[in-house]
Order: structure tokens, then C-alpha cells, then sequence
């Protein structure tokens, strides 16, 4: 018999597991969703009777930070996949998303705590407009930094895109008056945190307060991967819907052979600038997912390893130019990057008998592996696990021969 | 000294009479003369706000001096940075690494030597220049091992440029965790606690005795390089491998030969960037990564490919960083060299000395 707990963890498991399901099994729609439908409810009550309730807490963890960065790489491939931008500064839009919706949401810092905590305006304004904000303020960025930029050759754009990245960190960093400068700004509120409290929130029939009443803030995250998985899935019906527009062949059109979109008169300085704001608004929408997850940020969360380069092999891993891809691509390195750790503190043992300070350089070893990731990508399979799906017409065969 | 072959401004309109009065003004706009005043006006305006922020005369010039030195440092960094940007057409951002590696192997070369007294009136010794003239063969024949390992598949698959620069931001990576790895996250410093002092010069100007020498080594390089280019039978293979590889290769010159001798010449000057930055700062992993968005700068603003370019463009940006120091945060200097970038790139985006590609 299954404890209250453990059913109230099933339901909040079930719609992440649901749409999971619609991604993931083959077949078409209405058959997709029934099997997910089964697949999900079977799953849902399954693992909190599998697997111990820490291990379940990290397995959910893990998803939803997996989810944030599935944001970002489906973000950086209408990027990179589509138009083929080389934005090297995702670091940047990410971390404008998440202060943005920081400084919308949080209350203003009041009385004595003003001494410590400074930051420019605090609206408690509710969680989705701030993440709207979040995105709308990344993609200003973005066409700022488009419209100079986005005429040149694609190198170019990653430099740029590197510096504008660097030079956000910065800001962030020294000033203290915008969002409390090198200390973290602290107090983001989680959406609906009150379904975890005790007593929940007054809006709440009974019924339900009463089921959930045994979950305790630590199970706050079940509810937040529901959030973070909605918002991945409205991205992704999205981006397949624009990458199916006409829009999103003349992007590709552009992308592959630029000088024959521009003699059939499609404006492609106007295409490359929009799909750049449109990549930035979805990376600000990430930034905020992620403000609202870890509820104290920092200019270092935003560094060019973490914030960039991880998801550019993500992307790469997954296959560019492919909206599954970038989301399995983020799943997997992710769980090579916590994986490495548990390996890593395993191996302590035997990095101390090299030298004595290499344990506690260790996870600088997880670097080294994702770099080395990345390089055997570059050369070995530069398409990805998942290559882009080139399909002109839904009533011509696939011609899965032509790269 | 561009390791383009000169073949006249292309930039020169042929039928200048087929354009409106608008158009000339926009292509005016973007001339090199117009970079070269707009960069010029930047750099003024900026000791003007020095001026007006109370920084007395004296004050802005030993900023400016102290620009030049930086200049040299960042120009020491970029030259390479240039060379393999125009030889092999991809931005190479593991440059930084090879900076941080150059003052990382020095610090562990002089750790071997025998401590040396300072040569005063510098504050270092003997053990540096030596440890700096061992560690170069070194870096260069990591820069060489990268090439071999990462980008030589991909130009024998004639990758695209993305590829080449995601290979590169990997090796960055690696490099960078390796340096993580053996000489930990901590500050180090060459002669820890030892005294560095002003030099009195005329005009209250102050500068160590130490930023001379960087900048007088930075111009022996720099002059060595521009022999090396101009004067050699590997410095004429560069230049014709840059500009067409296919031709050179034809015409019986060993591009893969020149591209090694590009690595070690860039690796090299990399390693005495990295010293003197170490030198006048300190050692950080971070180094190098910080030093590379003021080269990227110094490059486009020299135009890619051109030795010379990038040293007037480090110079340019030098001053920039150190005279914003005195009205702004001089934290944000990186971002000054962004900013000057992005004029570039506006107005000019070959910059001052680059040529057009075919």
C-alpha cells in the first residue's frame, strides 16, 4: 500500500511524464497520446515505489535543471540550427532573462536589510509576467546587438556574441545599485510555493490541501519540474511550428545558401536579425525559469562554461538543427556533468596517491571531460546523435541519403 | 606589413558617379579614414572625460604610458592571434590558454632555476627571461600537439569555420581545466612581496622600470616578427598561404609546414604576452581568457591577417582601457575594448589595415 506521500508525489509525476511520453514514443497523435496517457500513469505510480524517496528527489532535481537547460538549447538552436547564427554569448541572454525576472518579481529590499541588498526597482509584479519580461528584455538585447553585427561574416558574430556576454557579466557584476552587484540577489519567489507550506494557501479547496498536506517544502521541486516542462513543451510545439512555416524554410533557405534567398527576394539581413531576437527571447525565458528555481542568483552563475559552452554541447551532441536533439543533447550532458561528480568523488582515493591537491582540483576534471566531449563531437560526428530532418514537403519522400 | 599581398585599396569605388549624395556619405562614413578619425575622436573624448572626472594632466599622461605597455602586451598576444586568424581563417579562442600557459610553464621553469637577485631597476631577475625563453619551445609545441590532434582533421575534411572555432572554444576548454588541474584556482605571483618601484621621470610621470621593459621586449618582438615576415622564405610561404592556400600549395609550398611555423611564432610571442601580463598582474587560470576580447579587438580593428594592424589596434585599445580607468570603473575595460570593437565593425569591419576576402 502506497503511503500519502508517495501518491501525492505520483500525481505531481504524472504530467512531466505525460509529455515526456508525447516526445519520446513514435507513432501518430492520437495513438501517441493514449500510449503516453498509459505510459506515464504506469511510470508515475511506479518509481516513487522503486526507487527510495532521496533518490527520487534527486531524479526529479536533476530533470528540472536538465529541463532549464533544454530551454537554452532550444533557444540557441532557432539559433544556430536554423539560421545558423554562432551566438557564443548565451551566458549573456541567459542571465538578462534571470535578473530581469528578478527585479520584476522580488519585493523592493525595505528598512534595514536596504543596507545589505540593493537592486533598482522590485515590482512583485506575478512569476509569468515576469518571465515574459524576462524574454521580451533578452530579445531587446539581442536586436541591439543584431542589428551592427548580423551583416558581417558568422565569426564576427561569435566574437561579438562572446564579448556582449563578458561585458553583461560585468555589469552585473559591479553594479551594485542594478541587482546588488557581486552579492547574489536573494528572495526570488517560487511560483506557488504556498502548495508546499504549512498551512497552504488559503485559495486551496481542503480536498487537495489535505492530499498534498504531507509533502514538505523539499518536494517543492516536483511541482517546479511541471512548470519547467509546460514551458519546455509550449517551446518546442514552437519552434516545430516555425521551422515548419515559411518562415522557418526561408531561415533555412537563408542559412544553406544565402546568395540564392537573396535573388529570390527574401530580405535576409530582416530573416537573420528576427530569428536572432527570437533565440534571445527564448534564452531570457530560460534565464527566468532558472531565477525562479535557485531563488538567489549571482553574476557568476552566468559564466561562459556553465552558461555557453555546456550548452553548446548540448546542442552539438544532440544535433544542431533538430529541436528533439537539443533536448535529448541536454538530458545527456547534463547527466554526464552530475555523473562525473559522483565518479569523480569515487575516485578521490585515487587522484590522491598522483598528488595531493588534485582531489580538491577534482571537479575541474568535469571541465576536462566536457571539453574533451565536445572536441570528439567536432570530429567524430559533428551532426549530432539526432541529424536535422530535412524535409521539403510532407508529400515527398524522405531522402535520407542527401547530407 | 599586411600578410596579404598588397593589391591596392579595394575599397576604391569605380564608377563614383552612379551614386546618390546619400550613398557617398554613407560610404564615406565607412572608409578607413573615418575609423581612423572616429578612433582618434573616441580617445580624445575619453581624456576629456579623464579632465573633467579631476584627473590632472600628469595623471592622463602616465595613463596613457601605461596604455602604450598594455598595448605591447595585448599586441604581443594578438600578433599571433592575427597570424592564425589570416593563415588558417578561423578565430582561434584557445589564444588566451596559450597566454595563460606561457606564464603558468614560466612560473614552474623559474620555480627549477636557481632564485636570481632583481636586475634592478627591474623588479625581476635573470630566472624570468630564462624560464620565458625555455617555456616558449614548450607552448609552442602544445599549441602544435592541439593543432595536430583537433584541427588538422578538420582541415583535411574542409570543415566549415563553425566547426574550427567550436574545436577551438573546446581546446580553450581543455587547456584551461588543465591549468585548473596542475596549478590550482589560486592567485600566484612571480616574486611574491618583492618591491616594484616608481621610476622618477620628468613631468610627474610614473611608470615601474618594469613596464618599460615590457614594452621595449613587445617592440623587439614585434620588429623580429615583421623580419620574419617580410624578410624570410617562411615569412613570404605565410603570406602566400594566407592569402590563397590552394595557389601556394601548387606553386610547391609545404602549407602544412607553414601552418606548424605559424603555431610556434604565435605560441611564442603568446608566451612572452602572457609573462609580462603575469608580470605586471598576477597569475590566474582566468588570465588569458581575459586578455582575449581585448586581442579579438586589437585584431578586427587591425584588420585580420595583419601583423602590423594588430599592433597599432592593441596600442589604440591599450590606451583606451587604462584612460576609461580614470572615469570609469576600470573593471569594465574589457568592455571599453567590446565597445571600440563594435565601432569597427560599424564602420569599417576590415579594419585599418585588412584587406578585402575574394
Amino acid at each position: 500500500m502506497m503511503q500519502q506521500i508517495d501518491l501525492a508525489r505520483t500525481a505531481l509525476l504524472f504530467l512531466p511524464l505525460f509529455l515526456l511520453g508525447l516526445l519520446a514514443l513514435p507513432g501518430r497523435a492520437t495513438r501517441r497520446a493514449i500510449l503516453a496517457l498509459i505510459a506515464a500513469a504506469v511510470a508515475a505510480f511506479a518509481l516513487p515505489l522503486i526507487l527510495d524517496r532521496g533518490t527520487l528527489t534527486y531524479l526529479v532535481s536533476f530533470s528540472t535543471m536538465a529541463g532549464i537547460y533544454a530551454i537554452l538549447a532550444l533557444g540557441l538552436n532557432s539559433q544556430w540550427g536554423l539560421a545558423g547564427h554562432v551566438n557564443f554569448g548565451v551566458a549573456g541572454f541567459f542571465s538578462v532573462g534571470a535578473f530581469t525576472s528578478a527585479l520584476f518579481t522580488t519585493t523592493m529590499p525595505e528598512g534595514a536589510l536596504a543596507a545589505y541588498s540593493q537592486q533598482a526597482f522590485g515590482l512583485q509584479w506575478p512569476f509569468l509576467a515576469g518571465v515574459v519580461m524576462a524574454g521580451i528584455l533578452a530579445a531587446i538585447v539581442g536586436f541591439l546587438i543584431s542589428i551592427p553585427v548580423l551583416r558581417l561574416r558568422t565569426d564576427f558574430l561569435a566574437i561579438a556574441t562572446l564579448g556582449i556576454a563578458e561585458v553583461i557579466r560585468f555589469i552585473f557584476q559591479n553594479e551594485r545599485w542594478l541587482a546588488n552587484g557581486p552579492q547574489p540577489m536573494r528572495g526570488i519567489p517560487r511560483p506557488l510555493d504556498c502548495l508546499f507550506k504549512d498551512p497552504a494557501c488559503s485559495w486551496l479547496p481542503t480536498g487537495v490541501a489535505d492530499f498534498l498536506a504531507p509533502l514538505s517544502p523539499r518536494d517543492y521541486v516536483f511541482f517546479y519540474l511541471i512548470v519547467v516542462s509546460l514551458i519546455l513543451a509550449l517551446v518546442f510545439i514552437a519552434l516545430e511550428r516555425i521551422s515548419r512555416s515559411p518562415w522557418g524554410r526561408m531561415l533555412r533557405a537563408i542559412r544553406d545558401e544565402e546568395n540564392s534567398a537573396a535573388m529570390n527576394g527574401k530580405n535576409v539581413t530582416r530573416r537573420r536579425i528576427e530569428s536572432f531576437v527570437v533565440g534571445s527571447f527564448i534564452m531570457g525565458v530560460a534565464g527566468a525559469v532558472y531565477a525562479h528555481y535557485v531563488v538567489s542568483i549571482d553574476y557568476s552563475h552566468f559564466n561562459p562554461l556553465f552558461a555557453t559552452f555546456i550548452i553548446w554541447v548540448m546542442l552539438m551532441l544532440g544535433g544542431s538543427g533538430n529541436n528533439k536533439g537539443a533536448i535529448l543533447g541536454a538530458f545527456a550532458v547534463w547527466g554526464v556533468w552530475s555523473g562525473a561528480a559522483f565518479m569523480i568523488d569515487s575516485a578521490s582515493p585515487a587522484l590522491q596517491l598522483i598528488s595531493d591537491d588534485l582531489p580538491s582540483r577534482g571537479a575541474y576534471l568535469r571541465w576536462m571531460l566536457v571539453a574533451l566531449l565536445l572536441g570528439l563531437i567536432v570530429l567524430y560526428r559533428p551532426q549530432g546523435l539526432i541529424k536535422e530532418r530535412k524535409r521539403v514537403s510532407d508529400f515527398m519522400p524522405d531522402d535520407t541519403n542527401k547530407d | 606589413m599586411s600578410i596579404h599581398d598588397a593589391t591596392g585599396d579595394a575599397d576604391a569605388p569605380r564608377h563614383a558617379d552612379d551614386r546618390t549624395t546619400g550613398e557617398r556619405i554613407l560610404a564615406g562614413l565607412r572608409s578607413r579614414t573615418a575609423l581612423a578619425v572616429a578612433l582618434a575622436v573616441t580617445l580624445v573624448v575619453f581624456w576629456g572625460l579623464g579632465y573633467r572626472q579631476g584627473a590632472s594632466g600628469s595623471d592622463l599622461l602616465s595613463l596613457t604610458i601605461w596604455g602604450v605597455m598594455l598595448g605591447g602586451i595585448i599586441a604581443l598576444g594578438a600578433i599571433g592571434l592575427t597570424l592564425v586568424y589570416g593563415v588558417l581563417k578561423f578565430p582561434n579562442f584557445a589564444h588566451g590558454e596559450l597566454v595563460s600557459f606561457g606564464a603558468y610553464g614560466t612560473f614552474t621553469i623559474m620555480a627549477l632555476l636557481p632564485a636570481s637577485a632583481a636586475l634592478r631597476p627591474f623588479s625581476f631577475g635573470w630566472d624570468l627571461l630564462v624560464g620565458m625563453v625555455v617555456t616558449m619551445p614548450l607552448v609552442a609545441l602544445v599549441a602544435l600537439v592541439v593543432d595536430r590532434v583537433l584541427f588538422r582533421p578538420l582541415r583535411v575534411r574542409d570543415a566549415s569555420l563553425v566547426l574550427f572555432a567550436m574545436a577551438s572554444l573546446a581546446a580553450s576548454f581543455f587547456l584551461r581545466s588543465v591549468i585548473y588541474l596542475v596549478w590550482g584556482s589560486d592567485f600566484l605571483f612571480f616574486y611574491p612581496g618583492r618591491s616594484n618601484p616608481v621610476l622618477s621621470l620628468p613631468l610627474d610621470i610614473r611608470i615601474q622600470a618594469d613596464q618599460l621593459f615590457v614594452f621595449v621586449l613587445a617592440a623587439i618582438l614585434v620588429a623580429l616578427t615583421w623580419i620574419l615576415l617580410s624578410r624570410t622564405r617562411m615569412g613570404k610561404a605565410m603570406r602566400a598561404t594566407a592569402n590563397n592556400p590552394d595557389l601556394a600549395q601548387v606553386r610547391g609550398i609545404n602549407t602544412e609546414r607553414v601552418i606548424a611555423a605559424t603555431w610556434a611564432l604565435g605560441a611564442s610571442l603568446a608566451v612572452a604576452g602572457g609573462v609580462m601580463y603575469g608580470l605586471a598582474s598576477q597569475l590566474r587560470p582566468e588570465m588569458g581568457w581575459f586578455l582575449l576580447l581585448p586581442m579579438f579587438a586589437a585584431v578586427i580593428m587591425g584588420g585580420i591577417g595583419s601583423p602590423a594592424g594588430a599592433i597599432v589596434g592593441a596600442i589604440i585599445i591599450g590606451i583606451a582601457q587604462q584612460v576609461s580607468s580614470s572615469f570609469i570603473n576600470p573593471a569594465y575595460g574589457p568592455g571599453v575594448s567590446f565597445i571600440l570593437m563594435v565601432v569597427v565593425l560599424v564602420l569599417q569591419p576590415m579594419g585599418l589595415f585588412g584587406q578585402k576576402d575574394d
